[in-house]
């Protein structure tokens, strides 16, 4: 009787125990990290890393939806040699991109560095014209601005309309022009300068004011503020904005297929673009799986060399820290 | 010396108000011009304000639309993708950032950098994997693989992990430490303290992504087959499509409208807006 009591009394103390154990290993960091973490790391594992090694796998196969998926045969390095010897596009795809992001990127970063500095002084309208500047960027992804600005420079276009009220006869189309079709889609890139603007700005507001202070008691000028103080200041800024806008450059896609589907003469025929069409309107995805890896090593390669340049010319403050 | 610096602010001003108008230019064009009758806005281009106000462009694009089917039925489309996709968003990505900036787990380091190599893969590395994938599931000519890899923050996510990640590690662990001699468990602090601080870095990310997915153009040109499940980027590149657009007037009313909600989430929510960009340092 007495045991049966005591094994009684024993039963919820061990459920406690049990229980506590649980709570305990459900709350532990481990646990709970991974629980937390779950949704990213099943949707990282399905969509991201398996789609990586698929692809490497696929850049060696002729896979086509037409034949049928999972039928694909493995071809060797038959399309990366068809990339350099066949495919007569090829070349001027990475020409164009590479003129393109390699213009359009410092031309905006240019731009977004000038206006931000203009902006960074006390004035009560400065709100309203980082507004102004940055609403370009907020609308320039959508389908709506591209067509914009395809209207914008046809032949019977605003700018030819401009150019006529103030005397020049302009009789072609900018897009339709193979000597200035990218040009038009360079200067859509840059009139999108307001994110790189804004990171700007902020850069700016973070250099103490006693740099400046102290440089105007040494006798500096505004040039020699601007080169000595500002822009070693910015440097880890510029670098973070380099790399990312130079992806963005090299990826671009939604402008150039609607303004001007890769025409005349495929000048405007972005990587991106390229690949889209090789791999869903040709249906040559293991092709276009190629393409991809081969985009993928020139922006590892781009990465790596401002990387490695970095230490030469991005400048941290050490943090008395 | 003191006119010299008046004279300096209002060269500035004169100087940032041309300077806005030429940024705004095309814009304003292209809304004004969703007001001229079809024939004017080509042939008088180079007019600002229209000499003939015509206001049945928004009617007839709304209504007739593209096929004789109404642009509501795009708008519709990309609203319920948009809102589905920033709500699966939200949810994963804030789960994600609490174990990132709070928890303490093994690989943490690995998955971290993971993360950071996912943000700058480009899309053209996974489209054809994920296409096969998606085909593969019978996901293919629906809506679902613009929504579901939401719910597991791929794609946009990790920029949104990364924004409330930084946020949270702005919010003491006092705070944590305090909950936990209370008797909270990592659960509840997530649920009951560093939800309710975080929530300006939740307005920035859900703009962000609504505003990607709003925009998104190669998703629905990968997946949607039929036009009646277009969204509205799909339905302005249909209508764009043809050699000669002749209904300039409908084609700008609609572009109008589909620019609508961005400026009306840019004119209220500016501040989170910058706030994102300058904390995260990255695209918008």
């Amino acid at each position: 009787m007495v045991r049966n009591a005591n094994a009684a009394a024993k039963q919820p103390k061990n459920q406690l125990t049990r229980r506590s154990g649980w709570s305990s290993f459900i709350n532990s960091e481990n646990a709970a990290g991974y629980i937390f973490l779950a949704p990213w790391l099943i949707g990282f594992l399905v969509f991201t890393a398996y789609p990586i090694f698929a692809s490497l796998y696929y850049s060696f196969t002729n896979l086509n939806p037409l034949k049928g998926l999972g039928k694909e045969t493995f071809v060797g390095f038959q399309n990366y040699i068809n990339m350099f010897t066949t495919d007569s596009v090829y070349y001027t795809a990475l020409r164009v991109t590479f003129v393109y992001a390699l213009v359009s990127v410092p031309l905006r970063l240019i731009f977004a560095l000038f206006i931000a500095m203009l902006l960074n002084r006390k004035s009560k309208a400065s709100g309203v014209y980082r507004t102004i500047y940055y609403l370009p960027s907020i609308v320039g992804g959508s389908v709506a601005v591209a067509v914009m600005w395809r209207s914008l420079w046809i032949q019977e276009g605003t700018i030819n309309a401009v150019l006529q009220s103030i005397g020049i006869q302009c009789e072609w189309g900018w897009l339709t022009q193979p000597s200035t079709a990218l040009m038009c889609l360079i200067i859509l890139a840059v009139w999108q300068f307001g994110s790189s603007m804004l990171i700007f700005l902020a850069g700016l507001k973070n250099i103490p004011a006693e740099y400046y202070e102290a440089a105007t008691v040494d006798g500096a000028g505004p040039f020699r503020k601007f080169f000595s103080i500002t822009i070693p200041m910015l440097t880890p800024v510029i670098f973070f904005n380099l790399i990312n806008q130079l992806i963005l450059g090299f990826t671009a896609f939604t402008q150039a297929y609607i303004t001007t589907r890769g025409g005349p003469m495929n000048e405007t025929m972005f990587y991106a673009l390229h690949l889209y069409r090789q791999g869903f309107e040709y249906n040559k995805m293991g092709y276009a799986s190629a393409m991809a890896w081969i985009l993928l090593i020139i922006i590892g390669i781009m990465t790596a060399i401002i990387f490695k340049s970095s230490n030469s010319w991005v400048y941290y403050e050490s943090k008395g820290e | 010396m003191k006119t010299r610096r008046q004279v300096g602010t209002v060269i500035y001003h004169i100087f940032m108000i041309l300077f806005a108008l030429l940024m705004l230019y095309p814009i304003i064009w292209m809304i004004m011009s969703s007001f001229k009758p079809s024939i004017d806005v080509m042939t008088k281009s180079y007019e600002l304000i229209p000499s003939t106000w015509d206001f049945t462009n928004y009617y007839r694009g709304w209504v007739n639309g593209i096929s004789n089917i109404p642009f509501s039925t795009f708008t519709w489309n990309s609203l319920y993708i948009s809102v589905l996709a920033t709500l699966g968003t939200i949810i994963s990505a804030s789960l994600a950032a609490y174990a990132f900036a709070r928890c303490k787990f093994k690989l943490r380091g690995f998955w971290f950098a993971c993360m950071l190599i996912s943000m700058m893969m480009p899309i053209q590395v996974v489209m054809i994997p994920q296409y096969v994938m998606f085909q593969q599931f019978g996901w293919a000519q629906s809506a679902l693989p613009l929504i579901v890899p939401a719910f597991f923050a791929a794609s946009y996510g990790p920029f949104s992990i990364f924004l409330m990640m930084q946020f949270m590690q702005g919010i003491p662990k006092d705070l944590d430490e305090a909950a936990t001699i209370d008797g909270c468990g990592k659960y509840s602090i997530f649920f009951r303290i560093i939800m309710p601080l975080i929530k300006p870095a939740i307005a920035s990310a859900a703009i962000f992504a609504f505003y990607w997915k709003w925009d998104d153009f190669i998703g629905p040109l990968l997946y949607l087959n039929k036009p009646q499940n277009y969204t509205i980027s799909m339905a302005l590149r249909m209508m764009s499509d043809k050699d000669a657009i002749t209904d300039w007037g409908v084609m700008f009313a609609m572009s109008t409208v589909s620019l609508i909600p961005t400026l009306i989430i840019f004119f209220c929510f500016q501040r989170y807006l910058v706030e994102g960009i300058s904390t995260t340092g990255l695209k918008g």
